[in-house]
């Protein structure tokens, strides 16, 4: 048949023709900005507004950035250097670099410590934030705490190992005694813990030596962003089994323990953190024994754990809520008791529900320990508000500063944040 | 034959406190009530000794006594003469008048940025989570310092001097300076009082109408138009008014005088600063509240509304919107919560607010700082907790009501 029609024709093509790529209009970045940019006259113009503004903040910033100044010693020299151009005088990041990150502590050489210290921040928190590496490493994350108070404040190392002894024997203690009830091996524990540390404290006082590996550095000393790291961290972390006990309590059955949980909570809850600070600073002080003389940042810490524990408590609560009833149920019938059941069914679940709320809270706990610039001490913030701005050399570097410390703030922030929604994802079993 | 019989009733044995749940509980509540009472007796038994040994005694007498200190942004009458309690009113006042602003702003910027990072334009969409990424990650203080320090960069007094000044003010009747915003107030003569009831009356008979068209348009079918009545409806009956009184409203526009400006209000530095880093930052949390909201209307529900023919704004204000402000209202009331309470930061930029004269001046001046700190922290509970009750009511009316 073909044949006979290809007499009948001029010209017939026998082979197909390559394609063709498609219209502009159809694929390609012309298309792609016609759908998502100038698909109707309204989204034109808005585009065309948005440009504009990333336009104006573009023209402010970069000539800001790149024609910053990085190796002067003060403000006035800076100004020489730039000559009337517009940069920025980020030599006050080089020269302060120490004051800002670390306060003013520790000695020149010294440095060594707080930065060890964050680094191996990272790797004790492996283990806890990413689930496929060796347990083997929750040994050092055990250890880290002493190690860490030893780096930081310095002095006798005998002080945190005590600490630490005392917690092994706890352990031992409530390992003991939990065979034959949750209540009693928590209790022996903590008093096991209490006396030991109660006898040891004399034996230390007396063999301290005068002489220290490590120089003691007083609490008032330690400042910059280092003070930012050192309230974030410990007040989350001491803040989530207390969480998690509010919760309970807040969850339980026993009206009187009900009570006291949910006024605490509420009460924490109500008033800002500024107020709380405030009684860490005039107030607190009061309610130790007399003669007694606590740090600041001792003070400072219990104040801002109590709130980020309110907090935490109503994230969990919520976790428990969530969890089906027959969950509990379930517990109630295979015989196991409360602290069993907790432990094994319920915290399991619910702790995974309420990690978005807890790792928020934390997010918004670490942006919070700025405040404590309010009560004069010299965090980051206060380190460039107080000392930095004040000083001759460079009263008027505004934006370098705060630019600074929006940068650090925000690369941490955003990072736990993303951490949170990676974990979020792994955990989640359900079906979709 | 045997018949059933109680199990023999066991006495009671010290031990079945611990072990048997029955009595388990009570044990531990007591146990629980002797710590709290025995660590608030510690903690009360410190305090007094403390105060004794310091010569201190907790006593309010300083309420009444003169502040003798200035505070630059009030409003209402208040000077240093006056009591330590005005100078608290004054400051409750500042800390309401800021936090109801911000809460204003910030929803108003929350929902745009909210609604277009949702938008179809790419740039737009991107723009916004750039803007709420940056906000959220970033500590309400060092906003509020910088853009503190962005108003102080703002031009002073003495640049709108001269023949040739280097700024005009704005549009001839705003001014920005260094010390604040000028802008115009309004002058109210005899008469325009009525003026301002017929306004009300005439807002009051726009909703009254738009409700008879409504049931007009479910009754009878009879389609009446809304905008052009209520556009007349807003605007003659106050301007007729407005003429009839003899124009007794007037415009009190700021001039430069001397070093300073005089005339119109002045919103001052402290108050602009704060005001604005909270909407901004607040208006982040609520742009994240308003997208989740609007997602949380599953996609079926578009659709549907979509099939029944109705338009793509329609849609929205039918559909989507009243099943999202279900979702979105209890967040964006605990963020106006976090307004209030992140207003304390005023104290970091001068900001005269409870926390700065209560808990600041007064508290430095007299030297009272448990009763200070009592009753600052009274105040936010309260504000608190009245918020909460607001957010429970609300909650209750709209939950579903499921059977």
């Amino acid at each position: 048949m073909s044949d006979t029609h290809a007499h009948s024709v001029a010209f017939v093509r026998t082979e197909q023709l390559p394609q063709l790529a498609p219209p502009s209009t159809a694929a390609g970045p012309v298309s792609w900005m016609r759908k998502n940019l100038f698909s109707n006259i309204p989204y034109s113009i808005l585009t065309l507004v948005a440009l504009y503004c990333i336009y104006l903040m573009l023209s402010g910033f970069v000539p800001w950035a790149l024609n910053g100044v990085w190796n002067t010693s003060n403000i006035r020299e800076c100004r020489e250097v730039l000559n009337g151009v517009s940069g920025g005088c980020f030599s006050v990041l080089t020269e302060r670099w120490n004051q800002l990150i670390f306060g003013t502590g520790y000695d020149r050489e010294e440095y060594w410590r707080p930065t060890l210290t964050f680094i191996l921040l990272f790797v004790a928190a492996a283990p806890i934030l990413f689930m496929n590496l060796p347990r083997k490493m929750l040994i050092f994350t055990g250890l880290y705490p002493f190690l860490a108070f030893w780096l930081i404040w310095g002095g006798t190392i005998l002080n945190p190992l005590l600490a630490l002894v005392g917690i092994v024997v706890g352990y031992l203690v409530y390992s003991r005694l939990v065979n034959q009830s949750f209540a009693m091996g928590f209790f022996g524990g903590v008093a096991a813990a209490v006396v030991t540390w109660w006898i040891g404290g004399y034996i230390v006082g007396a063999i301290a030596p005068e002489e220290t590996l490590l120089q003691a550095v007083p609490s008032r000393d330690m400042g910059g962003f280092m003070l930012n790291m050192i309230l974030g961290t410990i007040c989350v972390s001491l803040s989530l089994p207390i969480g998690i006990a509010l919760a309970l309590g807040r969850q339980s059955d026993m009206p009187i323990i009900k009570w006291i949980c949910v006024v605490f909570i509420e009460f924490i809850r109500g008033v800002p953190l500024i107020t709380l600070l405030f009684v860490a600073n005039v107030i607190l002080a009061f309610f130790f024994p007399p003669g007694s003389n606590l740090d600041l940042i001792l003070r400072v810490i219990i104040m801002i754990t109590m709130f980020s524990a309110a907090y935490i408590a109503e994230v969990i609560r919520g976790g428990l809520a969530a969890l089906p009833r027959g969950q509990y149920e379930a517990a109630d019938s295979l015989g196991l008791d409360y602290a069993q059941s907790m432990r094994l069914i319920i915290l399991p679940q619910a702790l995974k529900i309420s990690i978005p709320g807890i790792v928020n809270v934390a997010v918004g706990l670490f942006k919070d320990t700025t405040l404590v610039s309010v009560i004069s001490m010299f965090d980051l913030v206060g380190m460039i508000r107080g000392p930095i701005l004040a000083s001759t050399d460079w009263n008027g570097v505004y934006w370098e500063l705060w630019a600074f410390a929006i940068t650090l703030f925000f690369v941490v922030c955003y990072g736990i944040s993303q951490y949170s929604q990676w974990l979020e994802r792994q955990l989640a079993t359900d079906h979709r | 034959m045997t018949t059933m019989t109680d199990p023999p009733q066991e006495s009671f044995r010290p031990s079945m406190l611990l072990n048997d749940t029955r009595y388990r509980s009570y044990t531990f509540q007591f146990i629980a009530l002797i710590v709290l009472i025995g660590a608030i007796a510690y903690l009360m038994s410190n305090l007094f000794a403390n105060l004794e040994d310091q010569g201190l005694n907790i006593s309010y007498d300083f309420l009444g006594e003169p502040a003798g200190y200035g505070i630059a942004q009030n409003l209402v009458e208040y000077d240093s003469q006056d009591s330590h309690m005005r100078a608290a009113l004054i400051g409750i006042l500042n800390t309401l008048l800021v936090a109801f602003l911000a809460c204003v702003t910030a929803t108003i910027l929350g929902v745009i940025a909210g609604v277009l990072r949702l938008s179809n334009n790419w740039l737009v969409a991107k723009l916004m989570s750039a803007y709420v990424e940056a906000f959220r990650n970033v500590p309400v203080l060092i906003w509020i310092l910088v853009i503190n320090t962005i108003v102080i960069s703002m031009p002073g007094p003495r640049a709108y001097r001269g023949d040739t000044p280097e700024v005009e003010m704005f549009m001839g009747i705003i001014a920005y300076t260094n010390r604040g915003i000028y802008i115009p107030a309004p002058t109210w003569g005899p008469g325009s009082l009525l003026v301002v009831l017929t306004f009300f009356a005439s807002i009051a008979a726009i909703i009254w109408y738009r409700r008879y068209a409504v049931k007009q348009l479910y009754d009878h079918g009879r389609d009446l138009p809304t905008f052009l009545p209520s556009l007349a409806i807003f605007f003659i009956p106050t301007i007729l008014m407005y003429f009839i009184m003899g124009r007794p409203i007037g415009v009190d526009v700021p001039a430069l005088q001397g070093f300073n400006f005089q005339g119109g209000t002045q919103i001052g530095r402290p108050l602009i600063a704060l005001w604005l880093a909270l909407s901004i930052y607040t208006g982040a949390f609520i742009a994240e509240n308003v997208r989740a909201g609007i997602q949380a209307v599953s996609q079926g529900q578009t659709e549907a509304a979509a099939s029944l023919g109705l338009r793509p704004n329609r849609v929205m204000n039918l559909v989507v919107l009243p099943q999202a402000l279900r979702v979105i209202i209890p967040p964006l009331i605990s963020q106006f919560l976090n307004i209030t309470k992140n207003s304390s930061l005023a104290i970091a930029v001068g900001y005269e607010d409870i926390t700065a004269t209560l808990g600041g001046i007064t508290l430095n001046q007299t030297g009272r700082a448990i009763e200070c700190i009592l009753l600052l922290m009274l105040f936010y509970l309260t504000i608190s907790l009245l918020i909460s009750a607001v957010m429970n009511v609300y909650n209750n009316s709209v939950s579903l009501k499921e059977r």
